[in-house]
């Protein structure tokens, strides 16, 4: 079982001509394996620099970033390990894959470096990857990103990011630039791996539909501040904070799950 | 909680036998791929043909550059001398041959010694950030401003006999800073692609990263910076030659222009200068339509651009006219005339309800 | 305004390594003519006059190098370039000044020609893709390559000695006084024609094709469809909308194309004997006059340089997102 928890995690990043921008604001939430969390909020509202943070592309200006109990290592092996128990899916399936490489390369690449099979099974677990995402391998394998549909790719996506066994996966709106039809089975997918692994599953979204659906517990960030966390069913149908209250009932949803629009003081900025 | 299942394929997990590695010689294709079009197959034959003339010129060439014919002095092109004599009666048709040679080797010396040079620093320097990236951007830019030909003249002027390694590595020194700085900006725009960064999540070391990873993704690029600087040597090679800074024992284009220009051949023995400019010219044609290729591989939108003009125009509409007027669609009972609606009649306006 | 202090920045940079190089370049170089020189020419010299020299090609053998450099400054401040060997030792920096005009004239002039031409070429010919016009491209691939010197050579070989049209040579008839009178004027304009001519055609495939490409790029994106759909006019969608965004980067590429540009036109003023800094620099290296070569090189360098920064400054005022950035 590994936890890793942000304690009061704050971020600035300085902006060329005016300043400073707090993009993260004494975040604190901690995610365990096993447990789907949904990290909610709008563009800008420090999501993303949430997951470069965890994935260690990103440094914090202040706060904790604990792996069972010990801060994450920001350098040299003991980050190479950390990389392998904490990976992400990005959000851009056209942008997230080298246009240079075939499939093959990219399942390869993680397997060989983390020395996760013996090197004389690494095709052997390629395959098995690509099987596992619903892939065939033999007519993905070869081929390049460009001749691959988005949730194909996405899905190598996935392949690539489990390849090292990870214990955590932040997924950063993954399904958001995928046609609506298959955002269903790839969340699907991604529902069914976790479950599979134990994977603690940081899943960071701008939909509160499949965020309810999909998740144990939601933590809505607003201006890079945590305004509101709890049980999934408890954030959406009774949000205490104002902007919860805002971002439901601004989501368009048909099947009328959410209570009556209350007026809400305060604009969404 | 979970939504409906989709059906899962059964699908063996073990790789079937039939199943290879896509060989080196495909992936040798796929780079290549910059050059499967009209313009590049265009340059690279003509280039061809001139590499075919300088490998073989001893055997293609139907006299010694040096030869002289004291019975045919300033002869226009005759069947015995295709292209006329010089005033010493030497064959400018084999010396225009044998100066092949000097021009690729040392076009060619030059622009690899250059694109060393350019992708090392250049990519550094659109990879790391900060002053370590602003100071390898001014390094280019120092030489990017220096302009090339007087300090190549004022060094070649130091030599009696400049080898051809040296003059390939003055013209490259002077004109790497083009490519570099190309490969500055294209670096840097990589740098921040989704894929970088996925590799850098997974810790791949920082020599695959740009070995690996961005170097493939550059290869047009590089390539076409290649191109261009040798353009830009051959031509620096020719004009030293004609001043006459480069010792006239290396005998290229234009050592025969600078021969021509000594000894009074302007106006009237056109048969002596005007073939080797033209060669000139021609070799730097091949190299350009070679990097047009390149371009359009790299911008596709280029290569689609004149066709889908040409496909219009047999339709009848004209690229530049204003937009096709819209027709409003025969209205359907019980909805507005308004062209603006949706083309769905079942929508409904989204919201709360 | 931070934009501004880093340009400035980089150029106090580069004219400060291009005054160290030039600085370094004699003392690089094998042999001491200058040496030799003031020893066959003693009486002849005033010690001024030695002193400069001797400081400009590091004779000071008893200084140590910090100090030859900093002499080499305050020369250089105090507008000593040093005595030209082969011009009766006149001070290099009115020999230059003499020559320069002529250089910056016949190249400003054509070189603004050809690009302004060019782009309004290349513009046209992206425009109308896939027509006939499409035809000038390889047209203009085949002038960009073609040297210039070899182009000058024809021109004159078919305008001058053949046709008589213009003179082939010099920058005004011989034995005539410079003065600034119409006649003299007139006489400018018929020697410079060619050289111009020649300058302006080798360049022009280059901006031409340049406009083309960035013109295609440019008429693909949304916001020129968008125009066309409000129903504004071709020509103004062509020129309001395409041909200003693309003439942004053909600008950069005019700065960065200067150094190269420099090249030509010495081999040029070579061919066409036109009194300017490269003929000068030709012969000064023919007649091994180190004083004068140095001089030049920096000079040009440091001319390079400001066209640089004037090219720049044209494109930060036209790009409005650095306008933006100051507001």
């Amino acid at each position: 079982m590994t936890t890793l928890e942000f304690k009061d995690v704050s971020k600035k990043y300085r902006v060329r001509g005016s300043g400073e921008l707090l993009a993260l604001d004494k975040v604190s939430f901690t995610l365990t394996s096993g447990q789907t969390i949904a990290l909610v909020g709008q563009s800008g509202s420090g999501k993303s620099t949430i997951a470069k943070i965890l994935t260690q592309l990103e440094r914090v200006s202040s706060g904790d970033v604990l792996l069972d109990g010990t801060p994450i290592p920001t350098w040299g092996r003991p980050l190479r390990r950390y990389r392998q128990t904490v990976r992400m899916v990005f959000q851009d399936p056209f942008a997230s894959l080298n246009p240079a490489h075939t499939i093959r390369h990219h399942i390869e690449r993680p397997l060989r470096l983390d020395k996760v099979v013996p090197a004389d099974q690494v095709e052997e677990e390629v395959f098995r990857l690509l099987t596992r995402v619903r892939l065939s391998p033999e007519q993905t394998i070869d081929r390049r990103p460009h001749e691959l549909s988005g949730g194909q790719r996405q899905r190598v996506a996935i392949a690539r990011a489990l390849a090292s066994r990870p214990a955590l996966l932040i997924a950063d709106e993954p399904v958001s630039m995928l046609d609506v039809s298959i955002r269903l089975e790839v969340l699907n997918l991604l529902a069914e791996l976790q479950r599979e692994a134990n994977l603690g599953v940081l899943y960071i979204t701008h939909d509160l539909a499949t965020a309810r659906h999909f998740s144990d517990e939601i933590m809505v960030l607003h201006h890079g501040k945590v305004v509101e966390s709890g049980k999934a069913d408890d954030v959406i149908l009774r949000p205490q904070h104002a902007y919860t209250q805002a971002l439901r009932n601004a989501s368009p949803d048909p099947e009328k799950h959410f209570a009556a629009p209350t007026t809400t003081p305060g604009a969404i900025s | 909680m979970t939504f409906p299942n989709t059906v899962a394929a059964a699908v063996p997990a073990v790789p079937p036998a039939h199943t290879r590695r896509r060989g080196t010689l495909s992936r040798l294709g796929q780079t290549f791929a910059m050059f499967r079009n009209g313009k590049s197959i265009a340059g690279l034959a003509i280039l061809g043909v001139f590499v075919l003339i300088a490998i073989f010129g001893d055997w293609i060439a139907p006299y010694g550059p040096l030869d002289k014919d004291f019975e045919a002095l300033r002869q226009p092109p005759s069947l015995v001398h295709w292209l006329g004599t010089t005033h010493m009666g030497e064959d400018v048709l084999s010396q225009i041959i044998y100066g092949t040679r000097g021009v690729l080797v040392v076009g060619f010396t030059a622009g690899v010694i250059a694109t060393i040079i350019a992708v090392a620093i250049g990519v550094t320097a659109g990879y790391v950030t900060g002053w370590r990236s602003e100071s390898l951007s001014a390094l280019t830019n120092v030489f990017l401003v220096i302009p090339g030909l007087p300090l190549i003249i004022i060094i070649a002027s130091q030599y009696e006999n400049p080898s051809l390694l040296l003059i390939s590595s003055v013209l490259a020194i002077t004109g790497w800073a083009w490519g570099g700085r190309v490969l500055r900006a294209q670096t840097m725009s990589l740098r921040n692609r989704d894929f970088i960064q996925a590799a850098r999540a997974n810790g791949e070391p920082l020599y695959r990263i740009i070995a690996v990873e961005m170097l493939p993704n550059l290869t047009a690029i590089i390539a076409s910076s290649f191109v261009g600087t040798v353009i830009a040597a051959v031509l620096g090679l020719t004009t030293l030659a004609f001043i006459g800074v480069i010792p006239i024992t290396n005998l290229n284009w234009g050592t025969i222009l600078f021969w021509a220009q000594q000894n009074g051949a302007f106006p009237d023995f056109w048969w002596w200068y005007v073939p080797a400019g033209l060669c000139i010219a021609l070799l730097g044609m091949a190299l350009s339509l070679i990097n047009f290729g390149i371009d359009e591989y790299v911008n596709p939108r280029l290569r689609s651009a004149g066709e889908r003009a040409r496909a219009m125009r047999k339709k009848g509409f004209k690229l530049s006219d204003t937009a096709t007027a819209v027709r409003p669609r025969a209205v359907a009972p019980g909805l507005s005339a308004d062209p603006g609606t949706s083309t769905d009649p079942g929508a409904t306006n989204a919201g709360t309800k | 305004m931070r934009f501004f202090l880093r340009r400035a920045a980089f150029y106090a940079f580069t004219a400060w390594a291009a005054i160290t190089i030039n600085f370094f370049l004699p003392r690089m170089m094998k042999g001491d003519p200058v040496s030799a020189y003031l020893q066959k020419n003693q009486g002849r010299i005033s010690p001024e006059a030695i002193a400069s020299l001797r400081t400009l090609f590091g004779l000071d053998s008893n200084k140590s190098l910090l100090e030859q450099y900093i002499d080499y400054w305050q020369l250089l401040f105090s507008g000593d370039l040093g005595r030209s060997f082969s011009k009766g030792l006149a001070p290099v920096t009115d020999v230059i000044a003499s020559a320069i005009p002529w250089t910056v004239g016949l190249v400003g002039i054509a070189t603004v020609i050809s690009f302004v031409v060019g782009t309004a070429i290349g513009a046209f010919i992206g425009w109308r893709r896939g027509s006939r016009a499409d035809g000038i491209v390889p047209v203009a691939t085949f002038f960009s390559t073609v040297p210039y010197f070899w182009m000058g050579l024809i021109a004159i070989a078919i305008f001058s000695t053949t046709l008589g049209w213009f003179p082939a040579s010099h920058a005004y008839d011989k034995g005539t006084q410079p003065s600034f009178t119409l006649e003299f004027a007139g006489q400018v304009v018929m020697h410079g024609f060619l050289p111009a001519l020649t300058l302006v055609i080798g360049s022009l495939g280059g901006w031409i094709l340049g406009m083309r490409n960035m013109m295609i790029t440019v008429l693909d994106e949304d916001y020129v469809t968008v125009a066309q759909a409000k129903g504004l006019r071709p020509a103004r969608v062509l020129v309001n909308y395409a041909a200003r965004n693309a003439s942004l980067p053909q600008l950069s590429s005019f700065a960065m194309s200067l150094g190269f540009i420099v090249g030509g036109t010495l081999v040029m003023e070579l061919v066409f004997s036109y009194p300017g800094a490269g003929k000068l620099l030709l012969d000064a290296t023919t007649a091994k006059d180190y004083p004068l070569m140095q001089g030049l090189f920096l000079v040009i360098t440091l001319t390079v340089l400001v066209a640089n920064i004037l090219a720049d400054v044209a494109y930060a005022i036209l790009d409005p997102r650095t306008r933006q950035m100051e507001a």
